[in-house]
């Protein structure tokens, strides 16, 4: 029996793992094979949200946090890998015509005559890569030692971080000498001499990007199939249960916060690197607001989910924003809407609802035709094989969505 | 009881809110191994010790003296760490996981958050939780999703939570309330064979449930004691009769 508890957890962990599966060949081998590079390099583009999207299955779906202000991390990120590409393209040979040669351009139109402190050490590239994950983490830090060791929660810290993020916009956009103010870091040129402006160096980054979200989503699902997962599930639905049953909750919503504001920076510092540039737009309420909006559409407690929900809601904008740009905002809150309205588990939940059975059937099908085919009973297949098979393509397994439930473990 | 050891000693306990004092200059000592029933009208400040004694609410004024530490000055998860377990009023567990998980949750290993992304479901754990299981009357419903359980095994389930981590001092609130007949015998069963090796106290309504289990009863009246002793006695004494009993 234990043996059977055993194999009930590979097989749900391998139907999640099919999933991840199915998205890496969709996003790996089905977009390079039907899109242009330019098509392409605005799906590398949506996949940058993904990571938010990600985190914030991390922290909203499963730690019931809900920050409306994910946009300051995705922008740190992305001002950290701009700085260093701004000064490798601020070299004193190309910006010889500027007043002070070798400073980057918005600083000497603002009378500036020495880089300022802050930008020195972003002459480095391996300081620039650990900066990236590491300034919003940290920043993320303060904000979640300061708001959760006072318990403050819900409605007030979503209220809060929205406020950080417009603090953070204003600062930026205000500070235009320090920071480029509102046309953000342009002119991105080099990364440590490689031209990223290139068609073959965006194919490379496309893939970089795809391979840092799967290992994102692997990291994430690891979190989440952990005992820590399982606390902030707990946490979401009874804290003080959770507290008096000794753990510090502060310390662990501090911790998934940080995690879902690193994760959410490697998406901007790749957004910078494909888009090449980054401004103070990707920080602000609007921004954090609509990838809130893409976890909902995904189904918040699914990270396979958050991915397609980035990606649906994205090819939607770009689709009717080219037909109809007037009404794109409003058809942008209609889905936001009825996402919350009438189906709360958003794509995932529709998948666990209406599809999940059908693919079972179908997989059960396809294993008896083959098992006809070959005229050899499955016996000889090892157990935890043929229940992966029964549930095939896991495509965005909700975890605890409404439907049938599995036991976690099966004993006499 | 034979050991008269003092576990707990709240001494000079004050608590109030805006003025009003919900707990007025208390004190109270629970023995090693004792039972100890808290009853009293609503409003008299049962919930309020509990909440000093496990650090929900901070105290004005006095002392709680547990095992030579002063819980008013640690946090809620150091009182924890120290052997004091607590049961809510109502119902407190985690709906959407199973029972085991729940149970597992409780077990007192992974407490940090380093500790709880390494943590692995090993045997003794496993063990640990069907025995705590079998205890609290629930070994057949493990799978089961918590919601699922009716309110008197949501109860038993919730003390199996504390009774996992092992505390010397469980404090439950209404441990029978919205419980059947049956199950309310179970329950008395249980406590007998819980404070075997550890100390509890128990609001409880219920005088049948009270006489049933406990060593000792205090009776509380506007946030002090109005009497302490066996159930008998309590029973007979004048001002209990006239603030509680009687009506």
């Amino acid at each position: 029996m234990k043996k059977a508890a055993v194999d009930e957890n590979r097989s749900k962990d391998g139907s999640w793992l099919l999933g991840l599966a199915v998205l890496s060949a969709l996003i790996f081998i089905v977009m390079p094979l039907c899109f242009d590079i330019f098509r392409l390099n605005l799906v590398g583009k949506y996949l940058t949200y993904a990571f938010v999207a990600v985190g914030l299955v991390l922290c909203w779906g499963q730690g019931g946090i809900l920050s409306l202000g994910q946009g300051v991390f995705f922008g740190l990120g992305g001002y950290c890998m701009a700085m260093f590409l701004k000064l490798e393209a601020s070299d004193p040979k190309s910006t010889a015509i500027q007043s002070t040669p070798g400073i980057p351009d918005f600083m000497d139109w603002n009378q500036l005559t020495k880089l300022p402190w802050f930008w020195q050490p972003f002459h480095s590239l391996t300081f620039t890569l650990i900066a990236v994950v590491l300034v919003p983490s940290l920043f993320a830090f303060i904000i979640g030692v300061a708001m959760f060791k006072r318990r403050v929660g819900g409605v007030y810290f979503a209220i809060i971080t929205q406020a950080v993020a417009a603090i953070l916009t204003i600062l930026i956009v205000g500070r235009q000498g320090l920071t480029g103010g509102i046309n953000g870091i342009t002119d991105l040129k080099t990364l440590h001499g490689w031209d990223i402006r290139t068609n073959g160096a965006k194919y490379v980054l496309y893939f970089i990007n795809a391979g840092l979200l799967v290992a994102s989503l692997l990291v994430s699902k690891y979190i989440t199939s952990s005992k820590l997962g399982r606390l902030l599930l707990a946490m979401r639905d009874k804290e003080e249960r959770v507290r008096f049953s000794g753990y510090d909750v502060s310390n662990f919503k501090v911790f998934i916060f940080c995690m879902a504001a690193g994760i959410s920076a490697l998406g901007g510092a790749m957004f910078t690197l494909q888009v090449g540039f980054m401004s103070p737009s990707f920080v602000g309420i609007v921004p954090s607001v609509e990838m809130v909006i893409f976890t909902a559409v995904g189904g918040r407690m699914s990270l396979l989910g958050a991915v397609y929900g980035t990606l649906l809601v994205n090819f939607g904008k770009t689709y009717f924003s080219e037909s109809y740009p007037a009404l794109w905002l409003l058809l942008m809150g209609g889905l936001f809407i009825s996402v919350v309205m009438f189906f709360p588990n958003g794509l995932a939940g529709l998948y666990d609802q209406h599809l999940k059975k059908r693919v079972a059937a179908a997989g059960a099908r396809f294993r008896a035709g083959r098992a006809a085919g070959l005229k050899t009973a499955p016996a000889g297949e090892p157990p935890g094989m043929e229940k992966t098979a029964a549930t095939l393509p896991g495509g965005i397994p909700g975890k605890r969505t409404k439907g049938p439930k599995q036991p976690l473990e099966t004993r006499p | 009881m034979t050991n008269t050891e003092v576990l707990l000693a709240i001494e000079d306990l004050t608590v109030s809110f805006d003025g009003f004092k919900a707990v007025d200059a208390l004190n109270l000592y629970v023995n090693k191994y004792e039972l100890r029933a808290v009853i009293g009208p609503n409003g008299a400040g049962k919930t309020t010790v509990l909440d000093l004694i496990c650090g929900r609410t901070k105290a004005t004024a006095g002392r709680i003296q547990f095992k030579e530490k002063d819980l008013t000055k640690l946090s809620e998860h150091q009182i924890v760490h120290l052997g004091v377990g607590r049961k809510f009023q109502t119902p407190s567990i985690y709906g959407n996981l199973t029972v085991f998980e729940n149970l597992e949750i409780s077990f007192p290993r992974g407490r940090t958050v380093l500790g709880s992304l390494v943590f692995r479901r090993t045997q003794d754990i496993r063990d640990r939780v069907r025995e705590v299981a079998k205890e609290i009357f629930l070994d057949a419903h493990l799978d089961m999703e918590a919601e699922l359980l009716s309110h008197g095994q949501k109860q038993w389930l919730e003390i199996g939570m504390l009774l996992i981590q092992e505390p010397e001092l469980m404090m439950l609130d209404e441990p029978v309330a919205g419980m059947s007949v049956k199950e309310r015998e179970q329950t008395a069963e249980l406590l007998g064979r819980i404070c075997r090796n550890r100390s509890v106290i128990v609001i409880e309504h219920d005088m049948e449930f009270v006489k049933s289990i406990a060593h000792k009863v205090t009776v509380m009246h506007q946030g002090k004691i109005l009497a302490e002793g066996t159930m008998e006695s309590v029973q007979e004494n004048e001002k209990v009769i006239e603030v509680y009993l009687g009506h």
